[in-house]
Order: structure tokens, then C-alpha cells, then sequence
């Protein structure tokens, strides 16, 4: 499975979003209603499926799912 | 050599009366009860009384204790406590609960090191008696987190407060299968400054300007508290396991650190246990820092949740940072 749909469908399940509002645009917290314990539990979930330590200055900045994907993939 | 084995021979606590709880806490400050609920998974907690501090509810849990040991004071070899909140910078709280119970002439001190308060002095405790010194120690976890709270802060202010629990740790004889298995402690001090009371110590002595500004109340960066606290618990517990060739299928209870429903449920997660085998109490009692692990070993033993030979591993993590686990069969 490649990056992006991987990232998608981690935050449809951890978020209990609709696959559909998950687009490269959507901000967590704004447009899928991330609390901020909820991108906590985001950023770790990704550290063990991607196997990649994401610091806690690299992960305010990712704000939106493309922010994510494009991280993941430079990773 | 004569090979010593140290074991859990008596639980105690001491709860506070009042209740504080998300209702009150609406009036208090921008929140919800379903808002509360949702991030912590807390309902109530209890509050010290204004005339009472951390050597109160520790001496009333260490009476506990010794009332379920079938011990006496005199039978004590040491007193330690695990705190944060102790009645003064000095003297310790364990030299006041040794006055309140009576005895003299054994060594009496606290340990600060957060929240695994009690899995610290849990440990310093297994090594006098493992290496033959001692027979019966005192092991109390006590905070009265109220007192340092900041009422203007939402997000601090809805998660703590105050209870005692204490624990006597004993020679294991020949024939007993209780004891200590493992322990495991650890700190991280490069993050020291994400959980701290800035103010009240020699770094910043009390001032107008320090009571002014809070400072002598809990400062917490909360989201980078919750990655450490579910990464070090789980790597310490992990540990112990692995040391001892054993998987969770083989644990039957853990007791983690009651900081947060979430950062239990994601450590459960990461461990793979099956949630029905965690103990909870946070809804009742929010994060009582050290006194949250023996204050739900007490209730659990004392309810028969927890049985004699029941394998329990305890963990937690806290300011410093620090954290740790303990192996029990009980």
C-alpha cells in the first residue's frame, strides 16, 4: 500500500472520520475534529506503522493530511 | 549464600473526604464534564482538607497498611515515601508519619521522582530487604497535587488530585510464593522541563512576584508528556517482561500509572493486553500521582479482584522524567 492511502486510512480509523473528508487539504484539527490528544495518538500510530521517529517540533507543523503525507514520504 | 526474597505484605490508603467533581469543575473554569470525560476519563477526585497535609493521609494509609500486615509500628525497619507535595521542603514527610506512628531509631526519607514515587521507594525497598538488612519497610506513595494547582489553568486543573497509599514490603519466607519479581526504574532528565513546579525551590525562592504569577503551582506541556509517558511505560514494562521470559498473556493484572484513560488505553494497545486484565480507578480519583498505583493495588486486593499468587505488573512515569515498573506475584 502506498503512503498516502496508508496515512488516509490510519486517520479514518483513529479519528472515525468518512474516507470521503479525508482529502490532501483537510487540517486535523479544523476539518476533522482532531482534538489535540487526538494528533498525539496520530503522530505515534504513523511513528509505528512508518517506523519513523517524528519529533515534537516536526509535528506541530504538520497541520494538514497532505503536510503528513508529503513528511512521510521525504522520511 | 542465603538468597532473600522480598514480597507485598500489607496495602493501605488514605482517601480525602471531599469530592471535587466535573460539575464543580465547570463553575471553576471553560469546561465540561463531556469534555473532561472524553480526554481523561475522569469523573471526580478527592481534595484534601484545608488543615490537612501529605503526612495526614500517608500516616492514616500506612495504619491501613499495617492493620492488614498484622504488623505493629515497632515492627518497621524503615519508612519511605514517594512525593512531590510533601508538607515541607524539610523535613521529609516520612520523619513526620514516623512521629505519627510512633516508632524511633529506623532511617525514615522521601523520594522525589514524580509520579512512580511509589515504584521508586517500591525498589529501593526490595534491595534491604533482598540483601538481608531488612525484615518490614514502609513504602507510602502520597500526593496532595490540589495544593499546587493552578484553578485558572483548564488544562491542568481538571486532572489532579490528592490520596495516600501505602505498602509494607517484607522478607519473603522459604516457603512463600509472593514476592517482588522485577523491578525496573529509569529517568530521562533531558525533559525535565516539560512537568515542573517552577516556583518554591532554590531556582526561584518564594516572592510576591512568584505567588503572583502561579509559579508554585503545575506547569505541564500535555502533549509531549503523553508520547514520553506512553513510550517509557511501555519500554519499561517491556523490559521487565522480557528479563523474565514472560508475555503479558502470562500477567494477570496490570495497575499503570491513572494519569489519563487515554495514555492507558494506547499503552494497552502497544502491549497488546487485553483491556479487561488493566485496573482503573481514574474516574474516581483522577491522577494522584505516586498514590495512584498503590491507592488501586489496596482497593483491588482489599475487593478480591486481586488474588494471593496473582502476577501484576505495575507501571508509570512522571516529572523528571522518569518512570518504572514492578513485577509482583502476590
Amino acid at each position: 500500500m502506498d503512503i498516502t492511502a496508508k496515512v488516509k486510512e490510519i486517520i479514518v480509523e483513529e479519528l472515525g472520520v468518512d474516507a470521503s473528508e479525508v482529502t490532501v487539504e483537510a487540517k486535523l484539527i479544523e476539518d476533522l475534529g482532531a482534538d489535540s490528544l487526538d494528533t498525539v495518538e496520530l503522530i505515534m500510530k504513523f511513528e509505528e506503522e512508518f517506523d519513523v521517529e517524528i519529533a515534537d517540533e516536526e509535528a506541530e507543523k504538520l497541520a494538514t493530511v497532505g503536510d503528513i503525507i508529503n513528511f512521510l514520504k521525504d522520511k | 549464600m542465603v538468597r532473600y526474597y522480598a514480597k507485598i505484605s500489607g496495602t493501605g490508603r488514605g482517601i480525602p473526604e471531599k469530592i471535587l467533581n466535573n460539575f464543580d469543575l465547570e463553575k471553576m473554569v471553560e469546561t465540561s464534564d463531556e469534555w473532561i470525560k472524553t480526554r481523561t476519563g475522569m469523573s471526580e477526585r478527592r481534595v484534601a482538607a484545608d488543615d490537612k497535609a501529605c503526612s495526614d493521609y500517608a500516616t492514616i494509609a500506612a495504619e491501613h497498611a499495617l492493620q492488614s500486615a498484622g504488623l505493629a509500628a515497632r515492627d518497621l525497619d524503615m519508612i519511605i515515601v514517594g512525593t512531590v507535595t510533601a508538607d515541607y521542603a524539610f523535613p521529609s514527610t516520612a520523619c513526620i508519619v514516623q512521629r505519627n506512628l510512633g516508632v524511633k531509631n529506623i532511617p525514615a526519607f522521601d523520594v522525589s521522582a514524580g509520579c512512580p514515587g511509589w515504584i521508586y521507594t517500591s525498589n529501593i525497598a526490595k534491595q534491604y530487604i533482598e540483601n538481608g538488612i531488612n525484615r518490614h519497610i514502609m513504602v507510602i506513595g502520597a500526593d496532595m497535587l490540589t495544593k499546587i494547582t493552578n484553578y485558572k489553568d483548564r488544562n491542568t486543573c481538571i486532572l489532579f488530585g490528592d490520596a495516600a497509599g501505602a505498602t509494607i514490603i517484607s522478607r519473603a519466607s522459604d516457603i512463600d510464593i509472593s514476592r517482588i519479581i522485577d523491578a525496573d526504574i529509569s529517568a530521562d532528565g533531558s525533559n525535565w522541563d516539560l512537568l515542573v513546579q517552577p516556583g518554591g525551590g532554590s531556582r526561584m525562592p518564594a516572592s510576591y512576584k512568584s505567588v503572583r504569577e502561579r509559579q508554585h503551582t503545575v506547569y505541564m506541556e500535555g502533549n509531549k508528556v503523553f508520547k514520553l509517558a506512553v513510550k517509557s511505560m511501555f519500554s519499561s514494562c517491556e523490559k521487565v517482561l522480557k528479563r523474565n521470559n514472560l508475555d503479558t498473556n502470562s500477567i494477570d493484572w496490570v495497575i499503570p500509572h491513572q494519569a489519563n484513560m487515554r495514555i492507558i488505553e494506547a499503552l494497552g494497545k502497544k502491549l497488546k493486553l487485553d483491556i479487561s486484565k488493566i485496573i482503573v480507578n481514574i474516574e474516581k480519583y483522577g491522577n494522584t500521582s505516586a498514590a495512584t498505583i498503590p491507592v488501586a493495588l489496596d482497593e483491588s486486593m482489599r475487593s478480591g479482584k486481586i488474588r494471593h499468587g496473582d502476577i501484576v505488573l505495575m507501571t508509570s512515569f512522571g516529572a523528571g522524567m522518569t518512570s518504572g515498573s514492578l513485577l509482583v506475584r502476590i
